[in-house]
């Protein structure tokens, strides 16, 4: 019963997603409060799974898939899983109902939220995922639904071309977290992370390991944004607020993340895993935060503290002590909920005032109180401010890198500098556009509808009360997860209450850090400027000279291998059949013996013969090339007539059939080339065409002439003679084992042959140039009320 | 083309040749025949109808679009195919039954509601191909 109903819960994003668009059309933007309930209805069936997981228990599930390959649709909830999946239901309900204000009369809204419940729906399939193929699937679906995501608003360049990058870096990565889940499966010989668990030694210490390793982290890096892959993250603020502060903050990029968690026991505590992960961390969060000072856009601005916080999370979760996997996931769940309220509060100022430069705002307080409280509670709470999650989540920083000696403690500057930096940010967005004299905006700012403040509100709230009643949020959210990430079991004891120590002192240096910063935040945004102008293209630049050189590559390749002359396609196809028909035979020296004159061959079978060589020659001596053509049936018929004679009248019809239809189709495409009526080729072309000619004819002999010298093994031919009748309720065992016995390939055959239909259609309307005129039976063409059409 | 004899037998002829085709369809089970034969039959009787009468003329005789036919051909393979999910045996089981329709015990089987999908891919897709050719050849 709970395994089919995590089923339903698994595929209602999907129903839902499929009902949006319906729903939308009919409802407007009211459809927001029906569809938030699916995500809502999850969000309370998993809450039911907490005392189970924070016992210590693990809840799985599934159902056999492909049994033969060992592949199964399963899933197990962890405390690691568990939290992600309510984080993604949850704030899933907030970001459709915050969707629901804020695409308000978009004319596409309605695929907007198909788009963003398709997004759900991967997400939460890619966290609870057991085994590894189904993570990988919901892994490239995320990219895919986050592609449609960032691309919505298609008819921008700028969208279209962030929309594209996402998709080519973080699908890249998902083909190299592939290949690191095939050497997973070699080296553990189980395709189930639950199980992998069990195998973590003997994957450390494979010769595998180093390349598994770099593999995943591709995967896990590129989605997550780190330090040289993060160029795509900044970019995909082009998609609408919600899907910024729902996969670009709270979910999607925190992917790689997931699986770096999810891994840990298995691939982490080795000089490999400790040095790449906090290294690419560290500089990721430095990176981050340095770009983030230089922008003056509200969402820009928080990007860049995403990519810097993914960092964080990445170096904490490489240097795999309990104090360090603590304060990641303490820092993951506080900075989902205030990342997420802050993006939509971005959202908010951008839609009522027009603007969402904070250079440009000012004084907005007055006008909207609600979302100012949102933000400033949000703020705080990214700010690491005492009574807040986030503060938690700074201190167990410390605790973890305050530890003494000299890496711990480069690596503990690295997080000062970084936090304090995003202290500064956090309140030049949180609270900046709030304060001080006011602006005067592209549009009058006021306070907006329940719709959209509902979500930034409750996120925000959050973040307050995590923090306030900690040893309930650390009993059911942040021990059960820091047990799974860490592989045994950890109690989170950290309290609001400060209490001297050095993570204390180090936090009040933040503060300080942070405030003198936030000071001087519009002179510092200048020279951010400058550096960067100074240090030249980022890698932004170089995805789009490496995408250029990859068409330019390609171009040059089809140009090599394609250059438009059927002679040389002719003369490579046929040179090739006679190379591969020839080649064995004269390699391994197995030529057929030279077969006997047959005797007693009836006269009529002759005269076949006779006709078809006939034919043969009618082809060679043909003035033109229709008569051409039409000769070549000839022998064509003769052959389909011996082939009756010999007993085969399926493929007799057959070959009758196929060359009629040969001869017709061949003289309508002659026509259409501009080609002289006659064939006349210089005596060294016919001279190598006709060897290449003989040469496919003499590969084709011998080739039969062998086969027929062996033993003929009649096992199939009796299977198929004794049972088709019995089994299949048919006499013409051709027709039986076409349709019946191996109608699985037929199935595909036929496919392939609507497929072609398809293809050499298109190609002839290239050719004809532009697009062909409606045919007479075209239904639209007949009907021209505009409205029939879908 | 323009020979008058042509032109009067065509329509008789593309007749007789989708009846034999559908004949040949039909009778495959169980003797020489099939949907594919069957299906090249009836695409050489579109294109005898197509020579003598042009393309238009067979574009509004067939009324559908050829590969909308293909479409459909195929669509009717894969839930013949399908249909057996729903009786608990593997994909493309054959399943049977026989109805009495005016006191004649008929066999009817997904078996053959998939060589008609096969007939349908191959008329439609041949036909389409040899239509678009033939059609450009007038311009």
């Amino acid at each position: 019963m709970i395994a089919q109903l995590t089923l339903v819960c698994l595929f209602l994003p999907f129903v839902a997603a499929l009902a949006a668009p319906v729903l939308t059309r009919h409802l407007g933007h009211r459809a927001a409060w029906l569809l938030c309930l699916a995500p809502a209805l999850s969000f309370l069936f998993f809450t039911g799974f907490l005392p189970e997981v924070s016992a210590g228990e693990v809840v799985t599930g599934g159902y056999a898939w492909a049994p033969s390959f060992n592949l199964s649709f399963s899933w197990f909830l962890d405390g690691l899983s568990l939290t992600f999946a309510l984080l993604i239901t949850g704030i899933g309900t907030l970001i459709v109902l915050y969707a629901g204000g804020y695409m308000k009369g978009h004319p596409q809204q309605g695929r907007f939220f198909s788009f963003i419940l398709l997004f759900m729906g991967a997400m939460l399939g890619l966290v609870v995922s057991d085994s590894f193929l189904m993570l990988f699937v919901y892994w490239e679906l995320t990219s895919i639904t986050s592609f449609l995501l960032i691309g919505f608003d298609h008819q921008r360049a700028a969208a279209r071309r962030a929309a594209l990058q996402a998709l080519v870096i973080t699908g890249g990565g998902g083909l190299l977290l592939l290949a690191g889940l095939i050497f997973l499966w070699n080296v553990s010989g189980v395709t189930q992370l639950s199980l992998l668990v069990h195998f973590g030694e003997g994957v450390r210490e494979s010769p595998f390991y180093l390349a598994t390793l770099l593999l995943i982290l591709g995967g896990c890096f590129t989605k997550s944004a780190q330090f040289p892959f993060h160029a795509w993250l900044p970019n995909a603020m082009e998609a609408p607020t919600p899907v910024s502060a729902y996969l670009h903050s709270a979910t999607m990029v925190k992917a790689g993340v997931y699986l770096l968690m999810r891994l840990n026991p298995v691939l982490g505590g080795t000089a490999a895993w400790e040095i790449l992960l906090p290294f690419a961390g560290g500089i990721t969060l430095i990176a981050g935060t340095f770009l983030g000072l230089r922008q003056s856009d509200l969402k820009l601005m928080l990007a860049y503290t995403t990519m810097a916080s993914l960092g964080l999370l990445v170096m904490l979760t490489g240097f795999d002590t309990p104090h360090a996997v603590t304060a990641a996931v303490l820092y993951l769940v506080a900075h989902s909920l205030f990342k997420g309220a802050l993006f939509m509060v971005a959202g908010i100022i951008d839609h009522e005032a027009g603007t969402r430069d904070v250079t440009r705002l000012g004084g907005l307080a007055k006008a909207m109180p609600v979302t100012f409280a949102a933000a400033l509670l949000a703020a705080l709470s990214m700010g690491g401010l005492p009574l807040f999650f986030g503060f938690l989540a700074k201190e167990e920083i410390y605790y973890a890198l305050a530890g003494g000696n000299p890496r711990a403690l480069l690596f503990c500057g690295v997080a000062i500098l970084g936090n304090a930096l995003m202290f500064a940010l956090a309140f030049a967005v949180g609270l900046k556009p709030f304060v001080g004299r006011p602006v005067e905006t592209p549009k009058p700012a006021h306070e907006r509808p329940l719709l959209l403040w509902l979500g930034p509100v409750a996120l925000a709230a959050l973040g307050l009360l995590a923090g306030l009643f900690s040893p309930v949020a650390h009993r059911f959210i942040s021990s059960p997860m820091a047990s799974a990430v860490q592989g045994e079991p950890v109690t989170v004891t950290i309290s609001t209450v400060p209490h001297l120590g050095v993570p204390l002192l180090l936090s009040l240096l933040t503060v300080a850090l942070g405030l003198l910063v936030y000071g001087q935040i519009d002179r510092l945004r200048g020279l951010m400027q400058q550096v960067v102008e100074a240090i030249g293209p980022g890698p932004d630049r170089g995805f789009d000279a490496a995408l250029a050189g990859l068409v330019r590559l390609s171009v040059r390749i089809t140009r090599l291998i394609q250059p438009g002359r059927l002679d040389l396609y002719m003369t490579a196809t046929f040179l090739i059949l006679a190379a591969t028909l020839l080649a064995p035979p004269f390699v391994y020296g197995e030529w057929p013996a030279m077969p006997r004159m047959p005797s007693g061959v009836p006269i009529h079978e002759w005269a076949f013969f006779a006709i078809a060589l006939l034919g043969l020659v009618a082809v060679l001596r043909a003035q033109n090339r229709l008569t051409a053509i039409v000769s070549l049936g000839i022998q064509g018929f003769a052959v389909a007539v011996i082939f009756l004679l010999f007993g085969a009248p399926d493929l007799s019809f057959t070959q009758f059939m196929v060359e009629t239809l040969s001869v017709v189709i061949l003289a309508l495409a002659i026509t259409r080339l501009s080609l002289t009526p006659s064939d006349r080729r210089p005596l060294g072309q016919m001279l190598m065409d006709g060897t290449i000619a003989v040469a496919c004819g003499l590969g084709f002999t011998l080739l039969l002439l062998k086969t027929t010298e062996g033993v003929f093994d009649a096992r199939l031919t009796e299977f198929f003679n004794a049972y088709s009748k019995v089994i299949a309720h048919g006499a013409n065992v051709v027709n039986v084992i076409i349709v019946d016995f191996r109608g699985t390939d037929t199935l595909g055959e036929i496919a392939v042959v609507m497929v072609t239909g398809l293809a050499i259609l298109a190609l002839i309307r290239i050719r004809a140039g532009g697009p062909q005129r409606p045919a007479d039976n075209d239904p639209y063409a007949a009907e021209p009320q505009a409205g029939e059409r879908p | 083309m323009n020979t008058l004899i042509f032109r009067t037998v065509a329509p008789f002829l593309t007749a007789l040749m989708l009846l034999f085709s559908i004949f040949i369809l039909l009778r495959g089970h169980n003797e020489p025949g099939g949907g594919f034969i069957g299906g090249l039959i009836a695409v050489s009787a579109l294109a005898i109808y197509g020579i003598a009468y042009g393309v238009a003329a067979v574009r509004r005789a067939i009324r559908f679009h050829p590969l909308s036919i293909a479409g459909f051909g195929l669509m009717l393979s894969t839930l013949s195919g399908l249909l057996s999910v729903f009786a608990g045996v593997p994909f493309m089981t054959g399943l049977w039954i026989a109805p009495r329709l005016f006191g004649v015990e008929v066999p009817l089987s997904t078996v053959m509601s998939f060589d008609i999908g096969v007939y349908l891919v191959v008329v439609g897709a041949i036909t389409s191909i040899a239509l678009a050719l033939e059609e450009k050849e007038s311009d």
